[in-house]
């Protein structure tokens, strides 16, 4: 097994000597070495249905098509047999990973951007899901759903591309097929009315699936004091403030209150809403979408 | 200014007003809010919109306040000059006049005081005023002070010492005749003593200018001339003024038996408050009073606080004149034999007849039972006494004889005119029987000495009785007859005793009373110093010279003095106090006569006068502008803190938290708790040591090496307890350096070539450990062949280890050594390795093989090492399962060479434990032998 790419662990530094150049394979890498702790089943429904893998010879009953009956296998007895397949579902996920100037924020030196993470923990959902032939692909219609290894790599590379220069970001969900389900990574710091609009439109489509807010813990406690300006990632929203600690409380309220938005936003659509943090190891982020993102039972 | 706080001066104090502003900057700091921090942070779009409530935490914390304000006095002190010890005197004008003292009072604390001028010297080089520098105490011609540069006052005064004499007057007064024109200023550095001439120079200098006085007098202490008392010497212990109550010890020194300089008395002395002068005595025996050479205040180097003993205080010279000649043989008969052995630890003793004696100038002249002189002996012994010598003369049958009724009257010699032939008491034709002493009157100057009963008196001569009979009486017998008689004649004294010097006419010349009664006399009789007139017309060179500390020093270039100059004893820069000799003749010159006082120095009050006892002048700016700068940069890092441009960070304020605890804890509690638990383990593993057969190994501190060790003997303990009677418990570890190896008798040292020399502690424990029947196994591990034996890193360090250890010639275990038959019979030592030469103690050169007995009588003990390269530990090494842990060679062979180190293990143990019991079955075919008839 390749040295365990811990994001800032030797890796980041390797990723930083790479360069911006090549985030590529790191990502890959890094996503590769998530996804491999999670085990993934095979993805069979246990009951005939359309798929590759072999489940049963039955009797021919009346109705089968000929073309279905298995020549093979008839001819060893008098009866005719028609070859079932084992129903496979393939799903379609589509994930939209916030890459706003927002997002770009860590609170400490070595720590991890809210954005990486996100970024990582897409990727490793992807190949989780491409190993159990799952199609996946990027919400925002930048990146068809497919299947198969090489859209992994796509998808890497997809996601790597230099993000858009907004401050904020609501989710986008143009490309949302119908009964597929989607996966948003972001910090959701955006104005509420975008990311309502979208889950709800999305919802309209046929479509549920898993809010991930990826946040980072200066942004969940608000450890500052003193006299402060604090400015956007991007520079648009700027707020000065005498005593930073004054207001703390008063952040930490509205935060909660935009999580209980979240939260309820989720109740009411039947998406399902979780948050991390970036300071906590991305693999309990990767185990809970895996397990969110699974079959609906 | 109080005496416990240096005294602070400024040399700008108007800058302090500048502290008055310090308010107004308060309510300025007070209101102004710190800079913002700009940070970026996405949870801003949160923030929109939310007004802050607390305009009161904008405030600066009153602690970063005061810091501010702090750092800001501090500067305003800083640059208003703070001086520490302020001389207290506006900075002068014009030249300036240095005048040293420089005397023997000063000799204590010349080094601070010469700071201390060349300090203000300094200060005026750096005002560029011109400098001269007069010593008052100075050796070199007339005082011409001349105005000049710095440079080479500055120098003279580095180098100028005190001198061990006052200021001479003459000096004084030539000196303010030679004084320079026109306006200076004069700087005295005076020695705090009142003396005369000093008013006169200082008119003439105030005259000049101002005069200021650097006076350090206060603490001194002085001694006066030691002068001879009954029991000891006297002198007195001077101060100029009357201060508090002070502890003082004054100590005596002198050559010891050996010659060598020693303490001989010590005398602790309290000064009453208020005095100035006190008389002590120091009790010292004669026989120390003569080896002292000088008296010392203890812990005062100066020539004041140190007094010289000279012949004044030292042996007599007693002459002892004696009827006739002794005849040889008859010793115990001569009155001069009790004499002698009574005065020879005490006085130089001169004998012959009074012509010989006369012209060695003794102090005291004993005449044993002489009756008559010469005409002209006569004349000179009376002119003598007159002089003032002491003439002890003994009574006997021949001044018993040649008392003439009325000639009494005619000869001075005797104290009392004596009636003529002797009384007998308690002789055979006689119903007196011998008398004792009475108790010595208080006005003797044998009183106090106690009176033994056994001394009696059977014969003496009678005085006639009279009127001045019982004044003249200094010691009588019980009945009141006058024993010891004693009369003024001139300045001399002449003392009778009634009795012989020898024990013909009484005992007592063998009673410790009579040396104690001759010591009296001798040391009562004479005056402390030669009068001037005794010493008139000699001439005395100086012999050693006294240096102003009380040092000693060899006296060069002084011209001889006359010797009633000498006995005037005023000390000057031609007469320094010290030893001075003229012939035989020696006289200590000290600084203060016997009859000296000492005065404190008074001073008009137009002058200034400082004590100079706080120490120099000592700008404090730079000091204090450091700490307000320090204070500033501490209130940059605080101001950072506080508005949260740099965050301590979060993750080191954890990790210190512990730690302080840890340093708290540990601080407070001392460290026994974990050293006890140690003590408990190291016990415990002692007493399972000691409880059983138990095999070692030395920890090497390489920790593959140790765990192969341990593995090794665990292999064996199981072998040996599966196969033997011997049931060893688990292996043990030790180290030479903390355990005590008395309780394991065999320990495997894996040499390491890493291996660190155990210290010579370790070494005398390894030695008793092999001394008491220990036996170590020294494994090198390098017998694979690969290197020649003995060539291999570990053999070479085995060599250096083994080095200090008490190890017997070696040689290659024979053939028939015991360890080849202890237990098994083997004729290898294999381990993991084979054939290579193990080593033990060499048999003895002459073991014979006896007849029909299969081997020799070779080792009576245990060999004390095993030295080998085959390293057995890892054939004998088991897992935890019982499984060996190593291979050893191939295959079956491997399997038995491994058996084989087993068994040369079993082999080994059993030697140690059993010695050379197997040895002893030499003797089995005798005994089968015996036993078979």
């Amino acid at each position: 097994m390749t040295p365990a790419p811990d994001p800032g662990a030797p890796l980041a530094l390797r990723e930083r000597a790479e360069g911006l150049a090549a985030p590529l394979p790191a990502l890959l890498a890094a996503a590769r070495h998530l996804a491999a702790a999670v085990q993934t089943g095979g993805h069979g429904r246990r009951r005939p249905g359309p798929g590759a893998e072999f489940w049963q010879y039955r009797v021919a009953l009346a109705g089968d098509e000929a073309r279905r009956i298995d020549w093979r296998r008839s001819a060893r007895s008098d009866l005719a047999f028609v070859r079932e397949q084992e129903w496979q579902a393939v799903q379609t996920v589509q994930i939209w990973a916030d890459g706003a100037a927002s997002m770009a924020y860590r609170s400490s030196a070595d720590g991890q951007t809210k954005a990486g993470r996100a970024r990582l923990l897409a990727l490793a959902t992807a190949i989780l899901l491409e190993r159990a032939g799952e199609r996946v692909g990027l919400a925002d219609g930048s990146l068809a759903p497919r299947s198969g290894p090489a859209q992994v790599a796509r998808l890497a590379e997809a996601l790597t591309r230099p993000a858009a220069a907004e401050d904020y970001a609501a989710p986008r969900a143009e490309a949302l097929a119908g009964g597929a389900r989607a996966l948003f990574l972001s910090d959701f710091l955006a104005g509420w009315e975008g990311i309502e609009r979208t889950v709800l439109a999305a919802t309209d489509r046929g479509v549920t699936g898993v809010l991930l807010q990826v946040l980072d813990p200066a942004e969940e406690e608000f450890p500052f004091a003193g006299r402060a300006i604090f400015e956007s990632m991007g520079g648009s929203l700027r707020h000065e403030t005498k005593e930073a600690a004054g207001l703390r409380a008063r952040y930490r309220e509205r935060f909660a209150a935009r999580r209980d938005q979240l939260r309820g936003l989720a109740r009411l659509t039947g998406w399902t809403f979780g948050t991390h943090r970036t300071d906590h190891g991305a693999q309990g982020a990767l185990l809970w979408l895996h397990q969110a993102l699974g079959p609906r039972r | 200014m109080s005496g416990l706080l240096p005294a602070v001066g400024f040399a700008s104090p108007w800058l302090l007003w500048g502290l008055v502003l310090l308010p107004l900057v308060w309510l300025l700091l007070r209101v102004l809010p710190p800079a913002p921090v700009l940070r970026r942070f996405p949870g801003v779009a949160l923030l929109l919109g939310l007004a802050d409530r607390d305009a009161a935490s904008v405030r600066t914390p009153p602690w970063l306040l005061a810091l501010r304000l702090g750092a800001l006095a501090l500067a305003i002190l800083g640059f208003a000059g703070p001086i520490l010890n302020p001389s207290g005197h506006a900075p002068g004008q014009g030249p300036l006049l240095i005048l040293a003292d420089a005397s023997w009072a000063d000799g204590d604390r010349w080094p601070r005081l010469r700071e201390r001028l060349l300090a203000e010297a300094g200060a005026a080089a750096a005002a560029g005023r011109p400098l001269a520098l007069v010593s008052l105490t100075g050796t070199e011609g007339a005082p011409r002070p001349e105005f000049g540069p710095a440079a080479p006052v500055l120098a003279r005064l580095g180098a100028l010492e005190p001198a061990a004499w006052a200021p001479p007057e003459a000096r004084m007064a030539a000196l303010a005749a030679a004084l320079p024109g026109g306006r200076f200023e004069t700087l005295w550095q005076s020695d705090g003593l009142g003396r005369a001439g000093r008013g006169a120079l200082l008119a003439a200098l105030a005259a000049h200018g101002p005069v200021r006085v650097l006076q350090s007098g206060a603490g001194l202490l002085a001694l006066t001339a030691p002068t001879l008392a009954a029991d000891g010497v006297a002198t007195r212990l001077l101060r100029p003024a009357g201060g508090g109550a002070e502890q003082a010890a004054l100590a005596a020194f002198g050559p010891d038996p050996a010659g060598i300089e020693r303490e001989l008395a010590r005398q602790p002395v309290a000064l009453p408050a208020g005095a100035t002068d006190l008389a002590v005595t120091l009790a010292l025996p004669p026989e120390l009073r003569n080896r002292m050479t000088r008296i010392e205040v203890a812990g005062r180097a100066s020539a004041g606080a140190v007094v010289l003993a000279d012949d004044a205080l030292r042996r007599r010279k007693v002459g002892i004149v004696e009827a006739q000649a002794p005849r040889e043989g008859l010793e115990l008969l001569s009155p001069a034999h009790y004499l002698r052995q009574a005065l020879k630890p005490g006085a130089d003793l001169v004998e012959g007849t009074l012509a010989d004696i006369l012209p060695a100038a003794p102090q005291v002249i004993i005449l044993a039972d002489v009756a008559r002189l010469p005409d002209g002996e006569q004349a000179a012994l009376t002119r003598w006494v007159g002089k003032g010598g002491l003439l002890v003369r003994f009574a006997g049958p021949r001044l018993a004889a040649s008392v003439e009724p009325g000639a009494a009257a005619t000869d001075p010699l005797l104290p009392v005119a004596l009636r003529p032939g002797d009384r007998a008491l308690g002789g055979s034709m006689s119903w007196e029987t011998p008398r004792r002493l009475a108790p010595f009157a208080a006005t003797s100057p044998f009183a106090g000495l106690p009176v033994p009963a056994d001394v009696t008196v059977r014969t003496q001569v009678l005085a006639e009785p009279g009127p001045g009979l019982a004044a003249r009486t200094i010691a009588s017998l019980e009945d009141g007859t006058p024993l010891v008689t004693e009369a003024g004649v001139g300045a001399g004294r002449v003392v009778l005793f009634h009795v012989t010097a020898s024990a013909d006419w009484s005992n007592l010349p063998l009673s410790g009373l009579f040396v104690k009664m001759l010591d009296r006399l001798a040391a009562s009789s004479l005056p402390g110093q030669d009068s001037a007139a005794d010493m008139a017309g000699t001439v005395w060179t100086a012999e050693r010279q006294m240096d102003a500390y009380g040092g000693l020093q060899p006296a060069e270039g002084l011209a001889g003095v006359p010797g009633d100059r000498l006995a005037r004893g005023e000390v000057g820069p031609d007469m320094p106090p010290g030893l001075y000799r003229s012939g035989e003749r020696r006289v200590s010159l000290n600084v203060l006569p016997a009859n000296a006082r000492l005065t404190p120095a008074r001073w008009p009050a137009s002058v200034t006068v400082e004590t100079g006892e706080g120490g120099a002048e000592r700008a404090l700016k730079g000091i204090v502008l450091a700490l307000a700068l320090g204070l500033l940069a501490v209130e940059g890092l605080a101001t950072l803190l506080v508005t949260g441009r740099i965050a301590p960070r979060r993750r080191v304020a954890p990790a210190l938290v512990p730690l302080a605890a840890a340093l708290l804890i540990g601080l407070g509690a001392p460290p026994h708790p974990a050293r006890a638990a140690n003590d408990a383990a190291t016990d415990e593993r002692l007493i399972a040591s000691a409880g059983g057969m138990v095999l070692a190994h030395v920890l090497t501190g390489d920790a593959d090496l140790d765990r192969r060790a341990e593995a090794g003997l665990a292999g064996l303990s199981m072998v040996l307890t599966q196969r033997t009677s011997v049931e060893p418990g688990p292996p043990v570890g030790v180290d030479p350096e903390k355990d005590d190896l008395s309780v394991y008798t065999f320990l495997y040292w894996p040499v390491s070539a890493a291996e660190p020399m155990p210290s010579a502690a370790a070494y005398r424990q390894l030695n008793l450990f092999l001394h008491t029947g220990g036996l170590i196994l020294f494994d090198t591990r390098d017998g694979d062949g690969a290197q020649a034996p003995g060539t291999s890193p570990e053999a070479l360090r085995l060599q250096e280890l083994a080095a200090p250890l008490d190890i017997p010639p070696l040689a290659p275990i024979p053939h028939d050594h015991v360890l080849t038959r202890a237990f098994y019979l083997i004729d290898g030592f294999p381990g993991r390795y084979e054939g290579n030469p193990v080593w033990a103690e060499a048999p003895p050169p002459d073991a014979e093989q006896a007849a029909g007995m299969p081997f020799r009588n070779l080792n009576d003990g245990v060999t004390p090492v095993v030295i080998g390269g085959n390293d057995w530990a890892t054939a004998w090494a088991v897992d935890q399962d019982g499984n060996p842990a190593f291979p050893v060679g191939r295959g079956v062979a491997g399997e038995r060479q491994r058996e084989m180190a087993f068994r040369f293990g079993v082999n080994l143990v059993m030697h140690v434990l059993t010695g050379n019991y197997k040895s002893d079955q030499v003797h089995v075919p005798a005994l089968l032998e015996r036993l078979g008839q």
